[in-house]
């Protein structure tokens, strides 16, 4: 029994180590981009000297977020909202990147991006609101938990179709340009979104455009059940921009420090004219794909365990100590303070009413049709009542 | 040369000779010069102005920020357009053929269709589609297809057809100025077939407002596009032959559609014939036919036909007999008097 236990510990250490040869920065790959050693270090010159209110905004959102996405999770659970999809090992790259552009550039978001959200203006009790579904959110309650919008914040609502925003994220660019705008554009995608038609449309036209965007793609090594070895026989996933005739990196996507370098430099191309770069941030996701999934069926927990390893925020927090910005007590007081903002949210966006059924109707052309106001009453009636074309911009 | 406004019925607009093709390019030319926001965009549409010579010009008298070729990619236009729009400006995308814009349906369906509902309003994707589209130039099934139904049956889209000179730039300017995603299909077979009075400069023509081509009393003909002045021929055909007195809706945009002008129509003559040059099975024609049994069987006096395309892929060399011809729709006036 003992011995069949060590050799299962033993098989599970191959494959982590196996695992970690595949896709990880350990290895440290050619190319890789990192700044923050395993243990907060930063070798010496490498430092990238941000401002102490800078480093501890970057702690705090990646805190908050990872807050905001145990809990979700643990709201799907209870059957409060009906569907999440977990940040949990990414927040250094969503967080490290935003932080390294200005506020007035477009984000052009993938499904992990809820920092980014955050980031851009989206409250707390508003990202409830969304999972949720209901009358205070922004999107009315019509799309799926995790699809945040926030114009003013320039953070564009997407769609669930893998890839579509990477061509979206070069309209905007071009289109930027086109306007003589000083804007650069972010576009987010995952591995598997590399293999999508848009990839490769957006970074083409990205690219022979030389429109001023980012591509940022957070690979964490799976797309649901399906690793990154099924995805792309390339050797890297950077390296698909070197094809398109783009700069292209490859960063430790769990080294915030690097992720904000990185896209620091891409922005000042882009927006100093010299056109769009590609960032392959690695990572890991580890959780499962959303809360529908069961990751165990299809990858072994050892290889979770050395990502775990690599935690980005633990990583940065032993930065932040080292420098003398943080200490225990400033952890607890701080993790009370981010789970009371939680829990306000919740409690907040719980309140607040389903949305009104005219909403079924409205905002798909400017004005409701004649059609679409007939379908409705018709529907109405028989509920005993009215349609509110109040409710209708005219 | 000056006449009467086809649209208002008002004053006195100047006009010029021009066929929908020059419509089309001097709709275009209106619009860049009166909006900058406004680009026009395509395979082949910059220097040498399109493949039908739809944007001829344009390249030259705006520069290359405001008509430029792309790479050859129905989907990275069409992406590009709706990031381009969701940013602010008025694209003005061109799918060189309708046949060829599969590879970017996707963006049409899952992406503008969806913007403003998607976004809670927040987001609009007011971008033009423009597309030669239809049969009657030997094309063989990649240059002829009249696909107009997949765009009708997605919400949030809107579906404009123009079938003379003066609607087409009329229409294409309205479109342009839409806040919403219109996909603008120009029925290729009559880009040059005649040529008409178009009102010089400003010129719009509403979106969701059907036209009476020609007013009769026994039976009404619904159709769009190409198939008007095929619907004309016929209508002469079927007075010659049978004494029909009969009323031609054209109906200009699919997408919102006039169901009032239909109906009253309808109702007037108790007869109905819908033509598309699409295959019948579940063309647009067929939810035609739905809203008349709906909403205004009760004045029927006679069978609601339709004449179509066939239920195959779109021929080469046998174009002649799948297209609705005068003939055929002659045939299908007389099928409602059969009661
Ligand atoms: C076009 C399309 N195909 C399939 C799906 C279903 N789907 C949702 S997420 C996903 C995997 C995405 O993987 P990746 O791009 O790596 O992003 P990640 O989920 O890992 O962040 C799939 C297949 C989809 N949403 N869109």
């Amino acid at each position: 029994m003992a011995a069949k236990k060590r050799s299962k510990k033993k098989s599970r250490k191959a494959a982590a180590e196996k695992a970690a040869a595949d896709s990880a920065p350990a290895a440290k790959p050619q190319g890789l981009v990192r700044l923050l050693e395993d243990d907060g270090s930063v070798a010496k010159g490498k430092d990238p000297g941000l401002t102490e209110e800078t480093l501890l905004y970057l702690y705090e959102q990646m805190v908050q977020v990872r807050e905001f996405d145990r809990r979700m999770l643990m709201l799907q659970r209870q059957g409060r909202i009906g569907f999440y999809g977990p940040i949990l090992g990414q927040e250094a790259a969503t967080v490290g990147s935003v932080a390294a552009l200005e506020h007035r550039d477009w984000i052009f978001p993938a499904l992990r991006e809820g920092a980014a959200a955050m980031m851009r203006g989206l409250s707390l009790t508003e990202a409830i609101n969304q999972l949720i579904g209901n009358g205070a959110d922004r999107c009315k309650g019509r799309q799926m938990p995790c699809h945040y919008t926030v114009k003013e914040g320039n953070y564009y609502g997407m769609s669930s179709v893998i890839g579509t925003q990477i061509s979206h994220a070069t309209g905007a660019a071009m289109a930027a340009k086109i306007r003589g705008d000083d804007i650069v554009v972010l576009g987010y995608m995952g591995d598997g979104a590399t293999s999508a038609n848009d990839f490769h449309c957006g970074m083409n036209f990205a690219a022979v455009y030389k429109s001023p965007c980012i591509m940022f793609c957070q690979n964490n090594q799976w797309a649901i059940s399906v690793p990154l070895s099924k995805q792309s026989a390339s050797e890297t996933l950077a390296q698909k921009g070197k094809a398109y005739g783009m700069p292209y990196v490859r960063v430790d996507g769990n080294d915030i420090l690097a992720v904000y370098s990185v896209t620091k430099e891409a922005a000042a191309r882009a927006r100093q004219g010299d056109g769009p770069t590609f960032i392959e941030a690695v990572t890991y996701r580890r959780l499962g794909h959303s809360s529908s999934d069961d990751p165990s069926k299809y990858r072994d927990d050892a290889e979770v365990e050395l990502w775990e390893q690599r935690d980005p925020v633990d990583r940065f927090r032993v930065y932040l100590e080292k420098k003398g910005l943080w200490d225990e007590d400033k952890e607890a007081a701080f993790k009370d303070d981010i789970a009371k903002r939680v829990n306000d949210a919740i409690a907040a966006a719980e309140k607040e009413a389903p949305p009104e059924d005219e909403t079924l109707v409205t905002d798909v052309y400017a004005r409701v049709t004649e059609q679409q106001k007939e379908q409705l009453a018709e529907v109405l009636a028989l509920e005993g009542r009215g349609v509110n074309t109040g409710a209708f911009p005219l | 040369m000056t006449a009467t406004n086809p649209q208002t019925g008002k004053g006195q607009a100047k006009t010029k000779v021009m066929t929908m093709l020059e419509a089309i390019n001097d709709a275009m030319k209106v619009e860049m010069r009166n909006d900058d926001r406004v680009v026009v965009f395509g395979e082949d549409v910059g220097k040498k102005g399109g493949v039908f010579g739809t944007t001829m010009g344009l390249h030259e008298q705006f520069g290359d920020n405001r008509c430029f070729d792309t790479p050859l990619s129905e989907c990275g236009i069409l992406g590009a357009g709706v990031g381009m729009a969701v940013y602010g400006m008025r694209p003005v995308a061109e799918i060189q053929f309708l046949d060829f814009i599969y590879p970017g349906f996707d963006q049409i369906v899952s992406e503008a269709a969806k913007m403003r509902y998607r976004s809670g309003g927040e987001y609009t994707c007011p971008m033009v589609i423009r597309s030669p589209y239809g049969g009657g130039i030997r094309g063989g099934h990649y240059h002829s297809q009249s696909s107009e139904a997949y765009f009708c049956h997605t919400p949030g889209l809107k579906v404009v057809i123009p079938s003379t000179p003066a609607d087409a730039k009329g229409l294409l300017i309205s479109s342009i100025r839409d806040e919403d995603p219109v996909m603008f299909l120009e029925p290729k077979a009559i880009y040059r077939h005649a040529k008409d009075e178009v009102p010089v400069g400003e010129h719009t023509v509403e979106l969701g407002k059907a036209r009476i081509a020609r007013e009769g009393t026994d039976v009404t003909v619904l159709c769009y596009g190409a198939m008007v002045p095929v619907c004309e021929k016929a209508a002469d055909l079927a007075q010659e032959e049978h004494g029909r007195s009969v009323e031609i809706v054209d109906l200009r945009t699919l997408v919102p559609l006039d169901e009032h002008t239909i109906l009253e129509s309808v109702k007037k003559t108790g007869r109905v014939v819908v033509v598309y040059e699409a295959p019948k099975t579940g063309g647009f024609g067929g939810e035609l036919s739905a809203i008349i049994a709906e909403k205004a069987i009760e004045y029927m006096e006679g069978p609601i036909v339709r004449v179509a395309g066939f239920d195959t892929p779109f021929p080469y060399s046998l174009e002649h007999l799948y297209m609705p011809d005068p003939k055929r729709v002659a045939a299908g006036i007389e099928k409602t008097f059969v009661w």
